[in-house]
């Protein structure tokens, strides 16, 4: 048993857990959806003074706000009383891709190669994190919502912008690792 | 304390997507090199269970805790809003390795990389609501 929860969870069990996630969220009359918090964000810092699509009652997603909190702390759960070791178990093809682009032998669950402290605070490791981050908060947005709202939420409610959204998500992350990756390294 | 559930929710998440690995740079890669099943496998469950859970809600009437009905509202009509912000989102995932549940997750999980993401993309998502009009929806 112990081994069970401390070792990595399946799948399928998680994909239990996060429907469930949708469902208890829905069973307390709101719509699981991370990406819009950004948004909140924006809203709270006073955007909304100068930008239209930031003046709305961002009060009324305080619930969502927590939920990231919540969700904050259980990663913090998670590393410290629920793993012994934590590198991740990905496929020896990938490990053999990646070590092409000059990425070692995973070591935990994020690569040092980019989130090392000084990989973070070199220019290169900065901007990469930066940028993909910008394109994340940007097309999230754009196409109002992420993998949680358009993938899980939207297809579950057979919405078809969310799986045109969903395609998307995977043209532009297609093109970034088959295309633009052996260049950036 | 009416929010209490929403937290302990969130940790549920934040757990769940930690211990299958779902937060990791390195699944995301693996998913876009269609080397392994895992992350079609959470996403293709949760989904699965997701259409059957909402189809059986719809049909049964289901009310909330508050007795209101349940009703997901539909996206809004458009077409090029979804291909063009689903591309970019697409550049983002592959990028940096993490959807913005991810990205909180992993600043729980002790890296601080993600506390950039995470700034860059509040600033991203503040440039669309600057330019928004001026884009195809």
């Amino acid at each position: 048993m112990l081994d069970f929860i401390l070792g990595p969870w399946s799948w399928w069990f998680s994909g239990i857990i996060i429907s469930s996630v949708m469902f208890i969220l829905l069973f307390f009359g709101k719509a699981f959806g991370v990406s819009s918090n950004l948004r909140t964000m924006c809203s709270i810092a006073g955007a909304g003074k100068r930008v239209p699509f930031f003046d709305f009652d961002w009060k009324s997603q305080v619930w969502n706000l927590v939920f990231l909190g919540g969700a904050i702390i259980g990663g913090f759960i998670a590393k410290h009383f629920l793993s012994n070791d934590d590198t991740v178990q990905i496929s020896v093809n990938t490990i053999a891709d990646l070590k092409k682009l000059g990425f070692q032998q995973p070591t935990g669950m994020q690569p040092m190669e980019l989130f090392s402290f000084e990989n973070i605070f070199s220019l290169k490791g900065f901007l990469i994190l930066a940028l993909g981050g910008f394109f994340v908060g940007f097309g999230a947005r754009y196409a109002g919502g992420c993998t949680s709202g358009h993938a899980i939420s939207g297809i579950s409610n057979l919405q078809l912008p969310s799986l045109i959204s969903v395609v998307g998500f995977f043209i532009g992350g297609l093109i970034m690792t088959h295309v633009i990756f052996p260049l950036l390294f | 304390m009416k929010f209490i559930k929403f937290l302990i929710t969130g940790m549920l998440f934040g757990i769940v997507m930690a211990k299958s690995e779902a937060i990791s740079w390195y699944r995301i890669q693996e998913m876009f090199r269609f080397q392994s099943i895992h992350m079609y496998g959470i996403i293709g469950t949760a989904v699965m269970l997701g259409v059957l859970g909402v189809f059986i809600i719809k049909r049964l009437n289901m009310k909330d805790i508050f007795g209101n009905p349940i009703v997901i509202a539909p996206k809004e009509k458009g077409f090029w809003r979804y291909v063009f912000g689903g591309i970019i989102f697409g550049f983002g995932w592959a990028l940096s390795g993490a959807c913005p549940g991810p990205m909180f997750v992993n600043i729980g999980y002790g890296f601080g990389g993600f506390i950039i993401i995470m700034f860059f993309g509040t600033v991203g998502t503040y440039t669309y609501g600057v330019i928004k009009d001026k884009l195809p929806h």
